[in-house]
């Protein structure tokens, strides 16, 4: 179950994303419940997810596996574990601060303006944003002075 | 007639009808970065959609699912303000009505996450991050185009006018619902003010208030968007794709 990849971020798992909320057995049945939170709620790649773990469930013999999909507490960038911040820089993608100031957006008043993001390829901090929004929802388009190149930001939320 | 069926069924089509028209953009826009971003805030717009309108069938109890509620309905059926069925205009009229429209969903959305039903509050929760990104997104085009050069600044002034008078719809009271839009509009005029303010804009006056949409009173606009929306999956029903 914690090997599904992200369809869209295929370096994370969806445990290490933070949208893998629980997996739960019936002691009685044995039937196995799994619950997933979007990051976006119009994330296209939701339905590739339970997909995906659906046919990881059946090849571990839970067929009948029942995927539910939550939307409270929301997800934010805080759920991202450590180790899938460092997959994410890895893979070229600067990851999220580590913890949100004020609770990110949750406010509802100030969009946090992510200072210093490094960039993922050669580490510089004189880096600036392209476009706030990226290749995916959750992306940001950010690029490096120093070595010039554009690289994604996965943005605070 | 007003029941929680009809708030989150309002709700949800402000969300769909505002997607449909950001992505006619898709394309189309000044700059790729451009493009990318309206797709984006159209998506997200869609999400909460489409999770209002599955929330509505249930509470109609009538056995219609989202797709139902977006393909099936004529536009006297929808209850969406006329404020997100207007055409796009240019760029300018687009980021009026998204900063507009923004201002209004963020502390709609801030205050749902607090009220009593569980389901609209999870909504507001998860939509209101989201919101604030478009917010942001539209009040950064509005300051640059209004205090940009005297053409944009005509342009951004023009949008502003033009769409102004459909705010109003916006904060109609609606009492017993489970946020009066009426209780937004200080946070809305708060919000606005300055960012009109800062782009070197006139607020316009107050006067003509059209409204009709949340009683399915439409502009002629919307049943042609409609069509466009609709003509797939009711030549085809049940298709997918």
């Amino acid at each position: 179950m914690a090997a599904v990849v992200d369809p869209e971020i295929r370096v994370i798992t969806i445990d290490e994303l933070g949208i893998l909320r629980a997996v739960d057995q019936d002691p009685a049945t044995g039937r196995v419940t799994v619950t997933i939170t979007p990051t976006y709620t119009g994330c296209p790649a939701m339905d590739v997810i339970r997909a995906d773990i659906r046919r990881a469930l059946a090849a571990a013999g839970h067929s009948d596996a029942d995927v539910r999909t939550v939307y409270s507490p929301a997800w934010s960038t805080d759920w991202i574990s450590a180790a899938g911040r460092a997959k994410l820089a890895a893979a070229g993608i600067a990851p999220p601060p580590a913890v949100t100031p004020g609770g990110a957006a949750g406010a509802g008043t100030v969009v946090p303006l992510t200072l210093a993001v490094r960039c993922p390829l050669c580490g510089s901090a004189e880096t600036e944003q392209v476009s706030r929004f990226g290749s995916t929802a959750c992306k940001a388009l950010w690029r490096c002075r120093a070595c010039r190149e554009p690289f994604d930001h996965l943005k605070a939320l | 007639m007003r029941q929680p069926f009809d708030f989150a069924l309002a709700l949800g089509d402000d969300a769909l009808v505002a997607a449909q028209r950001l992505g006619e953009w898709t394309s189309r826009a000044p700059e790729m970065e451009e493009d990318v971003a309206l797709a984006n805030i159209a998506l997200d717009q869609l999400g909460a959609a489409r999770l209002l309108l599955t929330y509505a069938g249930e509470l109609e109890g009538a056995g219609r699912d989202e797709d139902a509620l977006a393909y099936l309905r004529d536009d006297r059926e929808f209850r969406n303000c006329l404020l997100v069925e207007l055409p796009n205009g240019d760029f300018a009229v687009t980021m009026a009505k998204l900063l507009l429209l923004s201002a209004y969903q963020l502390p709609l959305y801030a205050a749902l996450a607090g009220c009593a039903d569980e389901r609209l509050a999870a909504i507001g929760a998860k939509a209101r991050k989201e919101s604030a990104y478009h917010r942001d997104h539209a009040a950064l085009w509005v300051r640059r185009l209004g205090d940009g050069t005297a053409e944009s600044h005509r342009r951004m002034q023009a949008a502003v006018d033009h769409v102004w008078p459909y705010a109003h719809e916006l904060f109609a009271p609606w009492p017993g619902a489970p946020v009066d839009p009426a209780t937004l509009r200080d946070d809305f005029d708060a919000y606005v003010g300055p960012v009109l303010a800062e782009a070197t804009l006139t607020r316009p006056a107050d006067g003509w208030a059209p409204a009709g949409g949340r009683d399915g009173v439409h502009t002629e606009h919307l049943s042609y968007l409609l069509a466009e929306m609709q003509v797939l999956h009711r030549a085809h029903p049940g298709a997918q794709w």
